[in-house]
């Protein structure tokens, strides 16, 4: 946010918030112990908001929940900032300090009257009226998001529509107030942390922009850095269909079934000269590779740290020898440097850390030690006698403008309806998500029994399913203008007409990914699993619209 | 909230039944028709659980519509409160007159406690379920006492369909019940005690209240068989509403200190002064405030609060009033037994024209203050008779004790300070403001203020509610009831109910104050006083005592749930004379038994659970030979 790659709440202000907004985000099923926070607030009073399209059970627990149509989310949040803009309920003190372009974003957003809100969103005004208004009014209150918002062609604009939110009631960089997204896995903030982002060297700093930083770490390893940003995930599979990539690297993901538009994900990994896959599991990806490392597994087996949602970075401590020849990340990267002609020697896991802490900046007051006694810190921690940071941008609250810094910018975000347009031949919304017992590819919780667990489906509403003729059960072939899977129906009350849902959970039963877009978001490279088109066919009954077509 | 519904659907008569408490569903997510709307916007959350109080409402329609709670109507009361099923069958199942089975039309439960098996309960029910026959056997349920002692044999005809009500029989006779039974005859014309009679019945008629005796040393009962109790303007023209006009002219601290110097204590057993109550109440800083009518009256042999609901109730609903002023409440609520159909029906009826007339509402008698009367039902539990328990119970969950602390006046009801005493220490507030707290000091002793309504019934001749000032011995209290049948022994007076103790014929000068009974090692509790002559089988009766805390207790907490099961086997082989080891034995296991519960039970059912058992064994030596004495 700003410049720093984090939420900026702690979970404890969650608990002590008095609005909790989730914008495209089921916290019950995909972060169920962050719900536990989210619960803890409600039941101190806390109003919970839940935008979504789907009423998910985190919707069910919701005072309120707004149902916008898939990819509609710039409209309402531009309807809604009108609605606070136009009601006199922005926080001007705030917005004149310690902002800018208030006046640019505030005439972008007056065409988005109620009316027009709730024709784009199609959610009805007068709610939106509601969330808009308590939003503002709130003395605390956080937004929360997560894959809802940034698996869509224009992520990083609908996570600027958020901002835009706090900034413009001065719901940030308070205690109680603020802007989160939520991370998927307990490792995700630390991986962007680390450095593991094209665009940043550890500790958020700009490989491209940022010399001074480059030259320090240039100074540490010895060798020069590229002051250029690297690609995407996303990027790296346009570079291997122009043939630019040819070898990959890949460690601990498995692109060969999360990507969008599996088939191609798939062609293309085929078509590399060098594939190696540094894996705890032979994923479908591994079992493409030329060479397989086997890891350790970092959770048990390895030293080291995690960073949770709310920046803390906790110890990770080994407690088990890994399995056969399985070995620790670090020895493995050290063991392929040496062989690169790199010698590290024994590089062990606290040399990484202490040489980290004196590159990164906001990681220099985190000794292990530290870190045992505290129970985690939060960065940035500064130096040894900092106690972490609870909430980020308190800069922006401060009088004197000299600490407040460069004000945070208000961004002109434009409603754009999702890639993959819904027609009479592809006439229902698909959107994918995850389920309570299972996670992404499912390479991690596969193994583990689930008396929730039904394999995948596809949910379909009663009144689709009516208009259909669908039995719950029965099993339907899905298509999109890409792909065609099949698939057990389960109606499901929770969606609306016109709104089918998927998970990507059992890629060996169901490739969901072959029905999505790999349309993606130039800034993040995220694609729009969110919203894909399709129609639902019974099985062995000719489907009139593919027979006009 | 994790709600997760079951398939099976509702009737259009379980619908409505619930429909009539919750209003109908406004959207497709609270059991209406799906609108297209639904699919872009619900509302629920804290509004939703917010109405969870209506739980127990919403079943009790549910029974009485249709005359059982089935899957479908759970189903569908859940999803209207947002409640997991499994919660609301939690909640059905603990009540003894809710079925989660399917039952017939009309169930008539006879009352087979203390004072109703004295009065010959038992042949009615053994002749009762001889003509249901078998294939009507679940008609005729086994009751514990129903609080109609006076006029035992008692039972309660609970019926379902729309706009019946339920009606209670007493005494009860065979010929009516068997009438009921078979719906050959509504309830209602079966009644013994019609609206006429709501007059003093005639001299000797075996009723309540008091019909011995001086009339004018009457105070609590001074309206009852005088003033209409359907009839605000009668229950003003017997001095109604006085107590609070002279409230509003103390004010809330003035009300309270005149408590303060009446020294009045709590009636419903535990004493506690209701001056010190009412004011930790009124300083909370939390809002809102709360305060509970208590009107649960279940202790076994109690029926004084019964009567002054049916037969006075705008002094119960006055006296809330003032309540609610001193202690800074806007809400009350008045939880009502389930089985006191009658008086649930008077206190309605009250409600109903003092709200019509302001002396509920937004503004009381014009005076500028809020307050009004939720009237609550209960559903065939003792246990919520405990203060936490009734909470619980009010806000739509199982009645089961909370710990303490943190006591009612800091989180009581929906955890904010509450206020809460039963009917009759309720009703003395109009005496004390009436008299003015010194005044009112002046009667009884020192330390046991004021009157005391007690209950008389078991081998006396003439059972009723007696209002005599504290300091009047066992003895006098029994001449004043007609003292025992003729040729007949007096062999023990169960005092307190059954949670209290039994005294010997040796017993009989002790002074009715709470400081004497203390001294002598039993307690007044709830004002019962039963004497049991020598036509009577005591050991029978400990019996039912120690059957009915087993049945009534909650299950909550271990000493209690497995030591009240304990005790009443170990009992039952002391009768059989089937003792394991040597009767010694097994009298030193209930006496173990009963210093668990007493030590370590939540509340203060598992905590009394053994008195009266052990006043039994030590007081009356009934199960130190094989025969008894």
């Amino acid at each position: 946010m700003f410049g720093a790659g984090g939420g900026t709440s702690s979970y404890e202000e969650v608990a002590n918030t008095d609005l909790i907004v989730l914008w495209g985000s089921n916290a019950r099923e995909t972060h169920p112990i962050f719900f536990h926070h989210v619960l803890r607030g409600v039941h101190n009073g806390a109003r919970l908001v839940v935008v979504d399209p789907r009423r998910t059970s985190s919707a069910e627990w919701a005072d309120l929940w707004l149902g916008l149509d898939v990819g509609a989310d710039i409209a309402l949040s531009n309807t809604i900032s009108r609605e606070i803009v136009t009601n006199d309920l922005h926080n001007p003190t705030f917005v004149e300090r310690a902002t800018a372009g208030f006046e640019a974003y505030r005439d972008s957003v007056m065409e988005w009257t109620l009316e027009r809100g709730e024709r784009v969103t199609g959610v009805p005004g007068e709610a939106i009226r509601e969330l808009a208004h308590a939003y503002a009014k709130a003395d605390r209150a956080v937004i929360c998001w997560t894959l809802g918002i940034t698996e869509h062609h224009n992520a990083v604009d609908n996570v600027l529509a958020l901002i835009n939110l706090g900034l413009l009631t001065g719901h940030v960089g308070r205690f109680g107030s603020g802007l989160n997204p939520l991370r998927g896995q307990n490792n995700v903030q630390g991986g962007g942390d680390m450095g593991a982002i094209p665009n940043k060297l550890p500790g958020f700093q700009d490989v491209e922009n940022d010399a001074a930083a480059r030259e320090r770490f240039e100074r540490v390893w010895g060798r020069p850095i590229p002051p250029r940003y690297g690609w995407t995930l996303t990027k790296m599979f346009e570079a291997m269909e122009r043939g630019e990539l040819t070898a990959v690297y890949c460690i601990g993901e498995n692109p060969a079934s999360s990507e969008a538009d599996a088939h191609r994900a798939k062609r293309l990994l085929a078509g590399l000269d060098t594939l190696i896959v540094q894996d705890i599991f032979l994923t479908k990806t591994a079992e493409m590779a030329d060479v397989v490392l086997p890891a350790a597994n970092s959770a048990l087996e390895s030293d080291g740290t995690v960073t949770n949602s709310e920046r803390r970075v906790q110890r990770v401590r080994k407690a088990l020898e890994p399995p056969g020849d399985a070995r620790d990340d670090i020895w493995i990267i050290a063991q392929l440097a040496r062989r690169l002609g790199y010698d590290w020697g024994d590089l062990t896991s606290t040399e990484a850390w202490e040489e980290l802490r004196t590159l990164s900046p906001m990681h220099a007051g985190m000794s292990w030690l530290r870190l045992e006694e505290l129970g985690g810190i939060q960065w940035p921690c500064p130096s040894e006698d900092h106690p972490g940071t609870l909430f980020l941008h308190a800069r922006l609250w401060e009088e004197d403008p000299e600490r407040r810094g460069d004000p945070a910018p208000f961004s002109v975000v434009v409603h754009e309806p999702p890639v993959d347009e819904l027609t009479e031949e592809y006439p229902l919304r698909l959107t994918t998500g995850r389920r309570l017992d299972s996670y992404n590819t499912g390479v991690q919780t596969g193994g583990y029994s689930s008396p929730l667990r039904r394999g995948e489906m596809v949910d379909v509403s009663p009144e689709d399913a009516e208009r259909l003729g669908i039995r719950d059960g029965e099993v339907v072939r899905v298509t999109s203008r890409r792909g065609s899977v099949e698939a057990p129906v389960r109606i499901n009350r929770g969606l609306r007409a016109g709104l089918v849902f998927m998970t990507l959970h059992f890629p060996d039963q169901v490739e969901t990914n072959v029905l999505t877009i790999d349309a993606t978001d130039p800034k993040s490279g995220t694609a729009e699993f969110k919203a894909t088109a399709v129609r639902i066919e019974r099985i062995g009954v000719p489907d009139e619209a593919g027979a006009t077509a | 909230m994790d709600v997760r519904l079951m398939a099976a659907t509702p009737t259009d008569e379980e619908r409505a039944a619930v429909d009539g408490v919750l209003g109908p569903p406004e959207t497709g997510w609270t059991g209406g028709e799906r609108a297209p709307l639904d699919g872009h916007v619900a509302r629920g959350g804290r509004e939703a659980r917010g109405r969870r109080d209506l739980l127990l409402p919403a079943l009790h329609a549910l029974q009485a519509g249709v005359g059982w709670i089935s899957e479908g109507g759970l189903t569908y009361v859940s999803e209207r409160l947002t409640i997991p099923p499994a919660e609301a069958y939690g909640v059905a199942s603990f009540y003894a007159m809710f079925s989660t089975e399917p039952r017939p039309r009309t169930v008539v439960h006879v009352c087979d406690d203390l004072a109703c098996r004295v009065a010959g309960a038992g042949s009615v029910i053994e002749e009762l379920i001889a003509e249901a026959g078998p294939e009507r056997a679940d008609c005729v349920v086994r009751s514990p006492c129903l609080g109609l002692c006076e006029r035992a044999p008692a039972a309660l005809v609970q019926t379902s369909g729309s706009g019946v009500e339920n009606h209670v029989l007493a005494p009860a006779t065979v010929e009516a019940l068997r009438a009921a039974m078979l719906d050959e005859v509504e309830p209602r014309e079966l009644v013994t005690m019609r609206p006429e009679q709501h007059r003093a019945p005639p001299r000797g008629e075996p009723s309540a209240p008091q019909t011995l005796g001086r009339r004018e040393d009457l105070r609590l009962l001074r309206r009852i068989g005088v003033v209409d109790p359907s009839s605000l303007d009668d229950y003003r023209a017997g001095g109604g509403y006085e107590a609070l006009r002279r409230a509003v002219e103390l004010g809330p601290e003035g009300v309270i200190a005149e408590l303060n110097d009446a020294k009045l204590l709590g009636r419903g057993g535990a004493a506690f002064p209701t001056g010190v109550k009412w004011e930790a109440v009124a300083k909370q800083p939390v809002r809102p405030h709360y305060f509970v009518g208590n009107a649960d009256e279940s202790e076994p042999g109690t029926f004084k609060d019964r009567v002054l609901m049916e037969r006075d109730p705008f002094a119960v609903i006055e006296s809330l009033t003032i309540a609610g002023l001193a202690t800074g409440s806007e809400r009350g609520f008045l939880y009502v037994r389930g089985e006191y159909p009658e008086a649930t029906r008077a206190l309605e009826l009250a409600v109903a024209q003092a709200r019509a007339r302001g002396f509920l509402g937004d503004d009381v008698m014009g005076e500028g203050f809020a307050f009004d009367v939720e009237i609550r039902r209960g559903a065939g539990a003792y246990i919520c008779g405990e203060e936490t328990a009734l909470f619980n119970s009010i806000e739509g969950k199982r009645g089961e004790p909370r710990n303490k602390p943190p006591f009612p006046v800091e989180q009581g009801l929906f955890g904010k300070p509450t206020g809460i005493n039963n009917v009759e220490t309720l009703v003395n507030v109009l005496e004390v403001l009436t008299l003015g707290g010194l005044e009112y000091a002046r009667l009884g002793t020192p330390e046991s203020t004021g009157t005391r309504l007690f209950c008389l019934s078991g081998s006396i001749r003439t059972p009723g509610v007696y209002e005599v000032e504290h300091g009047v011995t066992i003895r006098e209290l029994l001449e004043l009831a007609g003292g025992g049948p003729d040729g007949r022994r007096l062999r023990a007076v169960l005092l307190g109910g059954a949670a209290g103790t039994f005294v010997g014929p040796e017993d009989l000068d002790l002074p009715l104050t709470f400081e004497d009974a203390r001294a002598a090692g039993t307690t007044l509790g709830s004002g019962v006083v039963m004497p049991f002559d020598d036509s009577v089988d005591l050991r029978e009766i400990v019996l039912r005592i120690a059957a009915f805390f087993r049945d009534e207790s909650c299950g909550q907490c271990v000493p209690c749930r497995v030591g009240t099961v304990r005790q009443e086997e170990a009992l039952h082989r002391l009768v059989r004379d089937r003792p394991l080891g040597s009767r010694r034995q097994e009298l030193s296991l209930i006496g173990d038994l009963g210093r668990v519960m007493r030590d370590a039970s939540i509340c203060g059912l598992g905590q009394l659970a053994s008195n009266a058992v052990e006043s039994a064994m030590e007081r009356l030596h009934l199960f130190d030979d094989e025969g008894g004495r």
